[in-house]
């Protein structure tokens, strides 16, 4: 198989905390990951170790190229219009010529419908709106994986959709995703594969139908019942 | 009401001629203020321990001095102290820039410690070098968010001025007394007039910089 990142006995700590033990995980071209897992299980932080954002104490991360990443909180640059935010990374980093650029921010922006917001600033935007120019802005740098940070974890639920719409979109396309998510519909419905993480080890590496619907460890069926509701009628 | 002591002699001019001699010795002060502001202020958001001491301890004795006391401890207690005469212009530009600095250093703090982490984060995520980072992302931050601040700072550092015609300085306001005293006998009314036309100098002078202010804060943020 063609393997496009590979990830060998990683182990982050924060001084004496362990937060990934021993992650070993390949991933490849055109797979969809998707990562769940409770609150501080190190989901995130396995995202920022593969795209370098923290340094690792132990293990080895290849990526045969670049990695983009959305975080949760929107990041914007807000001193810069949408259409500079797109452009700064392309131009200053890759030196890709200014024209070439713009035309392909502008036909992005119209595959994720804010065509007409190029000109506008951040904060004219909605948080769903941001998040969707934030996914073209790692797009742009034409990454050969994508990260996905709990992207619609800070946003409105009536914007939630808009957003896991243009990563749905991503998904048809055959783009290489590692998607952290607390969406379990959209977990369900876009991922190749289904990582549970609990305490910093992966606990089960199976498909959405098999870890949805018959999760093997008694920790997984624990942590998929919290998303469950019993009727109080 | 004492106006017509204005158009007496030279009395209009030498007023205008006071506002220039405060307005003169705000502007060096503030041009001084920045420059050692901005760079005591990145020096203080390095978090290194003996600067944050020595940077708390300035900046406390600013806050807690009264400018008139700082202005006499330089002019009279230099003097006495060193036997070296220092001008009172020199005096109240080392007070006013000292005052300034510690200001202008806090507001540089606060603005570098505004911008979140995920600035930061994300310029390095699309591979942005540390350089780049601060060239395109943090610096053009800093300086929307410290532009309206300063500004104030500014118009501050104006009305202050105020306080040299107690080493001497023949600003605006005392040029107004002087005024008044020469014509207590022809116009017993004097102080109004001067005071209020003093009043209205001082407006004209900070208000279009606080419009500035306004318009840039926004503007830009």
């Amino acid at each position: 198989m063609n393997e496009i990142l590979k990830i060998e006995h990683l182990t982050k700590k924060y001084d004496d905390l362990t937060v990934l033990d021993d992650i070993s995980l390949a991933v490849n071209k055109g797979e969809v990951l998707v990562i769940v897992g409770p609150s501080g299980c190190g989901k995130s932080t396995l995202l920022r170790c593969i795209n370098g954002l923290e340094d690792i104490q132990d293990g080895k991360v290849s990526i045969d190229g670049k990695t983009g990443m959305v975080f949760q909180s929107y990041e914007l640059f807000p001193h810069m219009t949408v259409l500079q935010n797109l452009m700064l990374a392309p131009v200053k980093v890759q030196k890709r010529k200014k024209d070439e650029v713009k035309k392909e921010a502008g036909q992005l922006l119209e595959r994720v419908g804010l065509s007409a917001k190029k000109n506008n600033y951040p904060r004219q935007l909605s948080g769903g709106q941001k998040q969707r120019v934030a996914i073209v802005r790692a797009l742009i740098m034409h990454p050969e994986v994508l990260l996905f940070d709990e992207v619609t974890a800070a946003l409105d639920p009536e914007m939630v959709r808009e957003v896991l719409d243009v990563i749905l979109d991503l998904a048809k396309q055959d783009k290489t995703m590692l998607i952290v998510t607390h969406e379990m519909a959209f977990a369900r419905a876009i991922a190749d594969r289904v990582i549970f993480l609990e305490g910093g080890s992966i606990i089960e590496d199976t498909t959405p139908a098999q870890f949805f619907d018959a999760p093997r460890s008694e920790r997984a069926r624990k942590f998929l019942r919290t998303f469950e509701f019993e009727n109080v009628h | 009401m004492g106006f017509e002591v204005l158009l007496k002699g030279k009395n209009m001019i030498r007023l205008l001629q006071g506002l220039g001699v405060a307005l003169k010795i705000s502007l060096i002060s503030v041009v001084i203020s920045i420059v050692l502001g901005l760079i005591l202020g990145m020096l203080m958001s390095l978090k290194k321990p003996v600067i944050n001491m020595l940077s708390r301890i300035y900046l406390e004795i600013v806050r807690i001095m009264p400018q008139m006391v700082l202005l006499f401890i330089v002019f009279f207690g230099f003097t006495k102290l060193t036997g070296r005469n220092l001008s009172a212009e020199v005096s109240s530009i080392i007070v006013f820039s000292f005052w300034g600095t510690a200001e202008m250093a806090d507001l540089v703090r606060g603005c570098l410690q505004s911008i979140p982490k995920i600035q930061y984060e994300s310029s390095m995520a699309l591979g942005l070098t540390r350089l780049q980072t601060y060239i395109y992302v943090i610096i053009p931050q800093i300086i929307r968010r410290l532009i309206p601040l300063s500004i104030n700072l500014i118009t501050r550092m104006i009305k202050t001025t105020s306080l040299i015609m107690m080493i001497g300085i023949v600003e605006v306001l005392k040029v107004g007394q002087q005024i008044i005293e020469a014509n207590r006998k022809s116009s017993p009314h004097a102080a109004f007039g001067i005071f209020a036309t003093i009043l209205l100098l001082y407006f004209l002078a900070c208000w279009p910089i606080s419009c500035l202010a306004r318009y840039l804060e926004k503007k830009l943020v």
